[in-house]
C-alpha cells in the first residue's frame, strides 16, 4: 500500500516511472493485437497482416472456430470460478491464501477417476445407469474434497490461528506438497484416465456444442447460484459474512467462530470437488498434479475478480477462462506471434500483472484500508 | 460488596475477587461488582484502568486467573460468550463496531443470531424501527455508508435485538459529535426505562452519574470507590480527579 501512504503530487520515482511504461506497453500491445486480429478478419491479406505473417496471409478465424474458442473457454472458466471461490471465502475469513486449495480439487478429481473406473468395470458408466451413476459420483467426490479441507483446516491451520498471516501461508505451501505426493505414493505417479463418457454426452447438442461442456458450464452456474445463495441469504452465510469482518463481535453476536470458520473450508472445498469432477469428465484425465495449475489459474482469477469477493472469483474465473482461450488467436496469432496455443498460461499471468498493475484490488475488489489488511 | 448495596434479590451479573492477566501483566485486581436487575450503574476510570478488560471478562472474552463471574447465581468462568448472551447480556461495544459491509438490516438480524422465535423477532424489529425511525429508512444500505449518530442507533439496535436483561455499554459517547452525545444518553435512559439493566463504562462521568444509581470507580485494576451516584457526584476527590470539578 505503499502509493497510498505517499503523499499527494510527491516526486515519481523510477519505480512508478517502470510501472507506467509497462502499462502502457501491455495495454498497447494488447490495442495493436486487437487491430490487427480486426483487419484480418476483413482483410486477411492486408498489408500489416502480411509483415507480421513474412508474406503470407493470415489466418481468417471462421465463425465456427471462434464459438469454439468461447465454449471452451466459458466451460474452462466456469471450473477455474468454482475453484477460485474456496481462495476467496479462506482469504475472506481467515486472510491468507489457502495454496493447499489447488489439491482439494486434484482429490476431487482422483476421487472421480477411482469411482468412474469401478463403475465402468461394473458396466454401469456407458449404460442406461450412467446419470445416476454420475450424480453419484459426484456426491462422493465432494464430500471427500470437503472432508478434505475441513481435516486441512484442523489439522494445519487451526494451531496457527493468531499467528502472522506468512505463516499459514506458508504451511499452505507445505500442505499442498504433502498432499501431492500422498496421492502420488497411494496411486502412482502416472496420468489416470477416466472411462470414456457415453456418445450421447460427446455428442453435439445445440448449436454444435459438445453435450458435455454444456453439462461443465451449467453445473458450474448452479453450484455458483446456490453458493450465491447460501452466503447472501443464509442465517450461515450470514454470520460467516460477519466472521469474515469482525470475529470479536461476531463471537459478542452468539456465532460460533471455529464453527464457522469450518463451514467456509468445507463449502470452499465442495465447490473445488465438484470442480475436479467436471474437470474429470471434460479431460478425461489427472496426474498427481492436475491440481497445480488450475489451482494458481483459479488464484489468479480470484485476484482478477478481487478476492474476497464472490461474484469477482466467479467473474474472475470465467474473464480468465475466455482470455486464455480466446487471446492466443485473437491478440497474438495476428501479431504473427508463432506457436501461440502453447502460450495460453503465459496469457493468464500477463493477465494477473496487468490487473495488479491497473487495478491492485481487482475488478470488483473494494479499497481495504491500511489497518484491514496489512 | 459494599454496604451502599441494600439489595437482597440475586445479583444479574456478578464479579467474585476477580484477577485477570494479559500475559504477565496483572490488569483487574480482587474486583468485586454486583449488577441488580433493571438498574443502572457505571464504571468510571481513566485511560488503562481496566474498564474494557472488565467488560470483556464479563461477557467471556477474557478469561479471569482467578475469581468467579456469577451470572443468575451460576458461575460462567468457562461458559463461552454465546451462553451468557443467550442469557440476556449483551454489549455495546466500543466505537460501535457495526459489520460495515453487511446492511442495516443484517446487523440487525445478527443481532438476534441466537434467538430462534420468529415471531417475536419480527416484533422487536419493528419496535426498533419506531425507536429510531431513521434506521428504517436505511434499512438496505450497508451500515458502513450512515453517519455516526445512525450507526450508533444501528448498534444499540443490534443489541437490543438479543434481548437483553443487562446491556453493556464501552464509551457510548465515544466517537460522537458533541450534539450527539446528549441524545444518545436520552437513548440509554430510554431502553433502561423498558427495565434493562445498563452497566455503562464512561469518560463522561458527569453525564453517566447523573443517569446512574450507582457507580464504581476504577484505578489500576482495583475499585477505589464503590458508591450511589450521588454520593459519588459529591464526592470532593473524585471530583478533581474524574468530572473536572473544582
Amino acid at each position: 500500500m505503499t502509493t497510498a501512504i505517499r503523499a499527494k503530487g510527491a516526486a515519481k520515482t523510477n519505480v512508478d516511472k517502470f510501472l507506467t511504461l509497462l502499462r502502457v506497453l501491455l495495454i498497447g500491445a494488447i490495442s495493436v493485437g486487437l487491430l490487427a486480429f480486426i483487419a484480418q478478419q476483413i482483410d486477411p491479406g492486408n498489408a500489416f497482416a502480411k509483415w507480421t505473417h513474412d508474406g503470407q496471409e493470415a489466418n481468417r478465424l471462421t465463425g465456427e472456430q471462434f464459438k469454439g474458442l468461447i465454449v471452451s473457454g466459458l466451460s474452462q472458466g466456469a471450473m477455474y470460478g468454482l475453484i477460485a471461490l474456496g481462495y476467496s471465502m479462506v482469504y475472506g475469513v481467515l486472510g491468507f491464501i489457502n495454496f493447499a486449495h489447488g489439491e482439494v480439487f486434484m482429490v476431487g478429481a482422483f476421487t472421480g477417476f477411482i469411482m468412474s473406473n469401478k463403475f465402468d468395470e461394473a458396466g454401469l458408466w456407458e449404460g442406461g445407469a450412467f446419470i445416476p451413476t454420475v450424480l453419484f459420483t459426484v456426491l462422493i467426490a465432494t464430500l471427500i474434497a470437503t472432508g478434505l479441507a475441513v481435516l486441512m483446516e484442523r489439522v494445519a491451520y487451526r494451531p496457527l490461528r493468531g499467528s502472522p498471516r506468512l505463516i499459514p501461508l506458508i504451511t499452505s505451501i507445505g500442505v499442498s506438497f504433502f498432499i501431492q505426493n500422498a496421492v502420488i505414493l497411494l496411486f502412482g505417479a502416472g496420468a489416470k484416465s477416466y472411462p470414456p463418457n457415453p456418445d450421447w454426452l460427446q455428442d453435439d447438442w445445440i448449436l454444435g456444442i459438445e453435450g458435455v461442456k454444456i453439462v461443465v458450464i451449467i453445473v458450474a452456474a448452479i453450484s455458483m447460484a446456490g453458493l450465491w445463495y447460501f452466503v447472501e441469504r443464509t442465517k450461515t452465510g450470514k454470520a460467516m459474512r460477519a466472521v469474515a469482518e469482525d470475529k470479536e463481535i461476531a463471537s459478542l453476536m452468539g456465532i460460533n467462530v471455529n464453527r464457522t470458520i469450518v463451514t467456509t473450508f468445507a463449502v470452499g472445498g465442495a465447490m473445488a470437488g465438484i470442480g475436479g469432477m467436471l474437470w474429470g469428465l471434460l479431460f478425461r484425465s489427472v496426474i498427481a498434479t492436475t491440481g497445480f495449475l488450475p489451482g494458481i489459474k483459479a488464484f489468479t482469477a480470484a485476484v482478477v475478480g478481487g478476492v474476497g469477493n464472490l461474484g469477482g472469483a466467479m467473474a474472475g474465473g470465467v474473464a480468465l477462462g475466455g482470455a486464455e482461450s480466446l487471446a492466443p488467436l485473437t491478440l497474438l496469432e495476428p501479431l504473427g506471434i508463432s506457436g501461440v496455443s502453447q502460450l495460453r498460461d503465459a496469457v493468464s499471468f500477463v493477465l494477473l500483472i496487468l490487473v495488479l498493475l491497473i487495478k491492485p484490488t481487482g475488478l470488483f475488489g473494494e479499497r481495504l484500508s491500511s489497518d484491514d489488511r496489512a | 460488596m459494599s454496604d451502599t448495596n441494600t439489595d437482597t434479590r440475586t445479583p444479574l451479573l456478578e464479579f467474585r475477587n476477580i484477577n485477570t492477566h494479559y500475559g504477565a501483566v496483572h490488569i483487574l485486581k480482587d474486583v468485586n461488582l454486583a449488577i441488580y436487575p433493571g438498574e443502572m450503574v457505571s464504571l468510571l476510570g481513566g485511560n488503562a484502568s481496566g474498564k474494557s478488560t472488565t467488560l470483556k471478562t464479563l461477557l467471556g472474552m477474557v478469561t479471569p486467573t482467578s475469581g468467579e463471574v456469577v451470572l443468575d447465581g451460576e458461575v460462567v468462568n468457562d461458559k463461552p460468550t454465546s451462553y451468557r448472551v443467550e442469557r440476556g447480556v449483551t454489549m455495546v461495544p466500543e466505537n460501535r463496531r457495526l459489520f460495515k459491509r453487511l446492511s442495516v438490516k443484517e446487523n440487525l438480524e445478527l443481532g438476534a443470531y441466537l434467538r430462534n422465535d420468529k415471531a417475536e423477532i419480527a416484533n422487536d424489529l419493528e419496535r426498533i424501527y419506531t425507536m429510531f425511525p431513521r434506521v428504517k429508512e436505511r434499512l438496505n444500505q450497508k451500515s458502513g455508508t450512515l453517519s455516526g449518530g445512525e450507526q450508533q442507533m444501528v448498534a444499540m439496535g443490534r443489541a437490543l435485538m438479543a434481548k437483553p436483561r443487562v446491556l453493556l455499554m464501552d464509551e457510548p459517547s465515544m466517537g460522537l459529535a458533541p450534539a450527539l452525545v446528549q441524545t444518545n444518553f436520552e437513548l440509554i435512559q430510554q431502553i433502561h426505562e423498558e427495565g434493562i439493566a445498563i452497566f455503562m463504562v464512561e469518560q463522561n462521568a458527569n453525564m453517566a452519574l447523573s443517569l446512574a444509581d450507582r457507580g464504581w470507580v476504577l484505578q489500576t485494576g482495583r475499585v477505589v470507590l464503590d458508591d450511589t451516584a450521588e454520593n459519588l457526584l459529591a464526592n470532593p476527590e473524585l471530583q478533581k480527579s474524574y468530572l473536572g470539578g473544582a
